[in-house]
């Protein structure tokens, strides 16, 4: 076993831990750290994948923008932060076929893909921040798609701001 | 004495395969001796920072400050480590006790991450990520966490408000660091520390970039919540703020935190805009590269020390107000005037391209003046004709 399979097997480990403890902890606020715990987690095996760019943005959009967000909202909009409540309604049993169902099909889908059962060769000392930029901003490849969803954040921004203003 | 550290990496590695360790496993082991000494090497930065914060703002405030013990009080702080160290560790009723000892731990570990990406010289380095500007702000974020979980935790409505005060300092601040940082991205087309700092060694950018690097090092300040940006704490309303309920060495974690954030930004200032590692006489023995840098370094925390001490706090309205309505704008502006006038010039000598981006940052300077002189006189005068006069409210 090689020492990236060792991170691999740790980082997987803390991810799902953390994943479970989001859903049975009763205090959001634990929920929230649990949650950047899981996030943090998934940074790392990007990291491992050789995927630096991927695993440095998981952290400054999820761990950076969403946790922060998210603990702002439970702390404002909740004075009591403790659910006292049953965790589980009648209907538990239903989601739980659920999730094993959606959870098997979707292992069923990746392995017909023909990639499933190899080794992905790592790209040694590749410029992979400049490759992925290259696929995704070529005028041959997303460029379009990329500048309209720019353009749609940008109307997203100008609307908060017009709603906030309390100029009539 | 070209590559020292490689040099003994290399003598280090030799040794341990002649032992009979693994190739593999001695690469993982002279890594972590790697990091270890990276990480003991910035304490003791650190210990010696506290010495020297106390003794510049002492000059700035007119004072000796410490001078007891040792030469010119320079073994105070070690003194200050053993009060901190005997000092009854509490821990708030109600606290939430986990959240409450990992916030300090998170608190440095966030700024000592900052350090693996520095390039000390052309052969010193920790890591040299392709995605290090990124990363600078991955770390802050991990920052921003830490504070508002020693605020939460610590049970303490002065801590909260103060851990609120502080993370909308430090996220609105973000926003004109982040757009900062992409003008080296755009003048190197890298986002790496080494190649920022080789790309300087004919000219720095603070001759290419002037109006950046001033933002920049307002935007940094607030994202240190250094004064005028100290809004987490306010003596007469919530006393020291997010760490209102730590005591001994938990505090000393944030303290410690503090000051090294000040010196990697200043360290940060000298990479992006002051050249880094270059100065005369690397190119024969980049080892001297290290002198240099830490020399830049501490100009740049010398700076940050000189505006905390010389300018008092501002308000939270006006702390938004500037951020929002002024730097954002005006980061952007910057944005596009280098992007534009780089694409424009990138075909020109040197000493043209250099003036000319010199001369249009002055231009926008000048234009951003004009227009806050134009709003501040409109302002002025819809005061003046809205106030009653001094007739009116002595009838």
């Amino acid at each position: 076993m090689s020492a990236l399979q060792i991170i691999f097997l740790i980082a997987a480990a803390v991810i799902l831990v953390s994943a479970v403890m989001v859903t049975l902890t009763r205090n959001l606020v634990h929920a929230a750290l649990w949650l950047v715990a899981a996030l943090f987690g998934v940074a790392v095996i990007f990291a491992v994948l050789e995927a630096g760019f991927l695993a440095v943005v998981q952290v400054v959009v999820y761990i950076g923008a969403i946790a922060i967000m998210f603990i702002f909202a439970v702390m404002l909009t909740r004075r009591e932060m403790l659910d006292k409540g049953p965790q589980m309604n009648k209907r538990a049993w239903l989601a739980g076929i659920l999730g094993v169902l959606l959870f098997a099909s979707m292992v069923y889908m990746l392995s017909t893909w023909v990639g499933f059962n190899k080794l992905p060769t790592l790209m040694g000392e590749t410029d992979t921040l400049a490759l992925l930029g290259n696929s995704l901003l070529l005028q041959s490849a997303y460029l379009l798609p990329f500048e309209v969803a720019s353009v749609l954040l940008l109307a997203a921004l100008v609307g908060a701001v017009y709603v906030a203003s309390n100029r009539k | 004495m070209q590559d020292p550290v490689g040099n003994l990496y290399n003598w280090l590695m030799g040794l341990l395969v002649s032992w009979g360790v693994d190739q593999a496993v001695s690469n993982i082991l002279l890594t972590f001796v790697g990091i270890v000494v990276l990480i003991v090497l910035a304490m003791v930065l650190d210990v010696f920072l506290v010495w020297i914060e106390r003794k510049v703002v002492a000059r700035f405030q007119d004072r000796l400050g410490p001078n007891r013990i040792g030469p010119w009080g320079i073994f105070q702080p070690f003194a200050d480590i053993i009060k901190l160290l005997i000092k009854e560790d509490t821990t708030p009723n109600g606290a939430d006790v986990f959240v409450f000892n990992l916030a300090p731990i998170l608190s440095l570990a966030s700024v000592l991450l900052l350090w693996a990406v520095l390039p000390f010289a052309e052969v010193v380095f920790g890591v040299d990520l392709n995605v290090a500007l990124l990363y600078i702000v991955a770390a802050g974020t991990i920052g921003t966490l830490s504070i508002i979980m020693a605020g939460w935790s610590s049970n303490n409505k002065f801590a909260l408000v103060g851990a609120y005060r502080m993370v909308a300092n430090m996220i609105s601040y973000e926003i004109p660091m982040v757009v900062i940082l992409l003008i080296p991205a755009i003048l190197t087309s890298s986002m790496s520390m080494l190649t920022i700092s080789q790309a300087q060694n004919k000219y720095w950018f603070v001759l290419v970039v002037p109006l950046a690097a001033l933002v920049f090092l307002i935007s940094a300040i607030a994202e240190l919540g250094r004064s005028p940006f100290d809004l987490n704490e306010g003596e007469s309303e919530i006393v020291s703020g997010f760490h209102i309920e730590y005591s001994g060495m938990k505090f000393g974690l944030f303290y410690a935190g503090e000051l090294l954030h000040a010196f990697t930004f200043g360290a940060f200032i000298s990479i992006l805009f002051f050249g880094g590692y270059n100065g005369p006489g690397v190119a024969q023995m980049p080892i001297l590269g290290v002198f240099y840098f830490i020399i830049k370094a501490m100009i740049g925390y010398w700076i940050i020390m000189w505006v905390k001490y010389t300018v008092p706090r501002i308000r939270i309205d006006h702390m938004l107000y500037f951020n929002w309505k002024f730097l954002v704008p005006f980061s952007i502006a910057i944005l596009v005037m280098t992007a534009v006038m780089h694409k424009l010039l990138s075909g020109y000598d040197t000493p043209v391209y250099v003036a000319g981006m010199l001369v249009a940052n002055l231009i926008l300077g000048w234009i951003t003046v004009e227009i806050l002189r134009a709003q501040a006189r409109k302002k002025r005068q819809t005061d003046n004709s809205s106030a009653p006069s001094v007739v009116e409210l002595a009838h």
